[in-house]
């Protein structure tokens, strides 16, 4: 019996596995194929019939500007978490420990803003981007993003500051420190595995935007991955198929490798802000 | 006393100074670009003429006389609603999965988050070439065993399936790209809450002579039935508010066929020019989320309880 459960165990987790990556092991055969072995339906698409190229990967970099929209990503991404944090911090500080009658409902509005689709704003935010100047500018993302992010994040946060023993900061204060010293000195770094799972999270989001990043942004310099890799490798209906493949498995392989890392910590995020929030 | 008393005042003032940055800027551009988006459904904005004339309810009346938004409505709710049955299930078994022991675990964990931490357009492109019209090697793999491409065969004798070409294949495409990239975040959702399980509970069960099985539907499952509910909206959002898989998969077609509401407001608003009538179509979006939310703070109030 416990023998045949281990099978099982192992049997599910290989499947799932296999579900979930199928996708990205074939873009990982397709992008060093050359365009003989590729464009012919007779060919076994699942092995190289033809020696493997670079040549797509080389084009990604040297033609499509592929370094500019991961740079652009990488910025982007790290500007929003740093406002998403020094925002969303004290905000859910203050529900989670100030003690405010009305902390309950404002922390579930906010979590409801986070409901609020960009489908239903993204018209009338490019009418802002577009009177603050900030049209076809990447900086526009660096903006609107947080909106985003902020809610979700104040949502995490709450869960993890109220596992902080009230006791800690309340020593810090007997030790002479301010509430607002108590908060940053004591409290702020115990928040840490909370700070690390908004990051992450916050950076996931900001990565996987699309219609932001399509209706803002134009220039190719300025495009983000999300945007630029599916506008600038589909010319019509020619579709670069190795470099797109190559593209994918480049920016999933690192960012779930991250996500992985702070599994934990963003599961133990969820929990307490679902159940204690 | 004072003491005390100026101390709450100035816990007050602070909660919100650090409120305040947080308020303003959810106010500043989430509230206000509502309110634009609600106004510009009155007007007769286009991207031609940026001029502001109050027209009532005529973009609205345009927009219910147009079959294809009543197609795009009738799709988003079908998309919505399977994507969801099997986010649930594949999810619950994934968490299942995920919270059990055996060698290599980290390794799979990667593997099945790689959907969800893929941005959605670089995911939906994999699938793109995965149901090429002609290069498809999930075709290929079916003449291989002979169920595509001879007289007789299964699945008929032309040499491809044409997911993206056919309706109804189309539609199923759709929601096997929305189930497979969002079931591992109900899955991770759901783990979150099998973790929450008090240890104790599963052990007096198991005790008590509880099988595997019995334990599931009858500790388990009922124990985290919030945070099933919880996953099942935010997959069902993710899938409602999604345009993103429509737009790369089949742009809408074939014959607005996989066209959902998102992305008819996009086409409408932003590619047609017609932003009063992109953003009714956007704006119809709202009651029904709404309605989502309420029933996600009521899962949530469940979980407050326990």
């Amino acid at each position: 019996m416990y023998v045949l459960r281990r099978i099982g165990v192992y049997a599910l987790a290989i499947g799932a596995a296999f579900f979930c990556a199928a996708p990205f092991l074939w873009s990982m055969i397709t992008a060093f194929k050359q365009n003989r072995d590729l464009y012919n339906p007779i060919n076994n698409p699942f092995v190289f019939n033809r020696p493997a190229t670079s040549d797509h990967i080389i084009y990604l970099f040297t033609k499509a500007a592929f370094g500019t929209f991961a740079w652009n990503t990488l910025w982007v991404g790290i500007l929003v978490v740093v406002i998403t944090l020094a925002l969303s911090l004290p905000a859910a500080y203050a529900l989670a420990r100030l003690d405010r009658p009305w902390a309950g409902w404002f922390g579930i509005t906010i979590f409801l803003v986070y409901l609020v689709p960009p489908s239903l704003l993204f018209l009338s935010l490019s009418r802002i981007v577009v009177g603050l100047g900030l049209q076809d500018n990447t900086w526009s993302l660096v903006l609107i993003y947080p909106t985003i992010t902020i809610p979700v994040s104040i949502w995490l946060l709450i869960g993890f500051l109220k596992a902080v023993p009230r006791d800690i900061e309340e020593q810090a204060m007997v030790d002479g420190y301010s509430r607002l010293g108590a908060f940053w000195r004591a409290v702020v770094p115990l928040t840490f595995p909370g700070i690390v799972a908004v990051i992450v999270f916050a950076f996931t989001l900001t990565a996987s935007e699309f219609i932001y990043a399509l209706s803002f942004v134009s220039p190719s310099t300025e495009k983000v991955i999300s945007t630029g890799v599916p506008t600038e490798l589909v010319r019509g209906d020619v579709f670069f198929w190795q470099s797109l493949q190559a593209a994918t498995v480049m920016v999933a392989l690192p960012l779930a490798f991250v996500f992985n890392l702070f599994l934990d910590k963003f599961i133990a995020g969820f929990t307490q802000g679902a159940v204690k929030g | 006393m004072t003491g005390v008393r100026r101390i709450a005042d100035r816990e007050g003032t602070l909660a919100w100074l650090f409120l305040m940055p947080s308020v303003v800027y959810i106010i500043a551009l989430v509230g206000l670009p509502f309110i634009l988006a609600v106004g510009f459904a009155l007007s007769d904005v286009t991207t031609g003429d940026p001029s502001f004339d109050f027209v009532g309810v005529r973009n609205f009346d345009a927009i219910f006389d147009d079959p294809v938004f009543w197609r795009s409505l009738g799709n988003t709710f079908m998309f919505t609603g399977i994507s969801m049955v099997f986010i649930v299930i594949f999810g619950k078994v994934l968490a299942n999965i995920l919270v059990a022991d055996f060698k290599g675990k980290w390794f799979v964990r990667f593997l099945i988050l790689l959907p969800w931490t893929t941005p959605v357009t670089l995911g939906a492109i994999s699938w793109l070439w995965l149901l090429d019209s002609i290069f498809s090697p999930i075709d290929w793999l079916l003449r291989q065993v002979g169920l595509l491409g001879e007289q007789g065969s299964l699945l008929g004798n032309g040499s491809n399936m044409y997911w993206l070409g056919e309706p109804g294949l189309a539609m199923g495409s759709v929601i096997a790209v929305h189930v497979w990239r969002l079931t591992p975040l109900a899955a991770v959702i759901m783990m979150a809450g099998l973790v929450a399980i008090p240890r104790d509970l599963e052990e007096a069960a198991r005790v008590d002579g509880a099988g595997y099985w019995r334990r599931m539907f009858e500790v388990t499952i009922p124990l985290t039935l919030p945070v099933i509910a919880v996953s099942a909206l935010f997959g069902a959002i993710f899938t409602f508010t999604d345009m993103a898989v429509v737009d790369v998969l089949t742009n809408g077609g074939p014959n607005n066929a996989t066209q959902v509401l998102t992305s008819w407001a996009f086409f409408r608003g932003i590619d047609g020019g017609d932003v009063g009538q992109g953003a009714a179509v956007a704006l119809f979006l709202f009651p029904l989320l709404l309605a989502a939310a309420i029933a996600i703070l009521r899962a949530v109030r469940k979980l407050e309880v326990r």
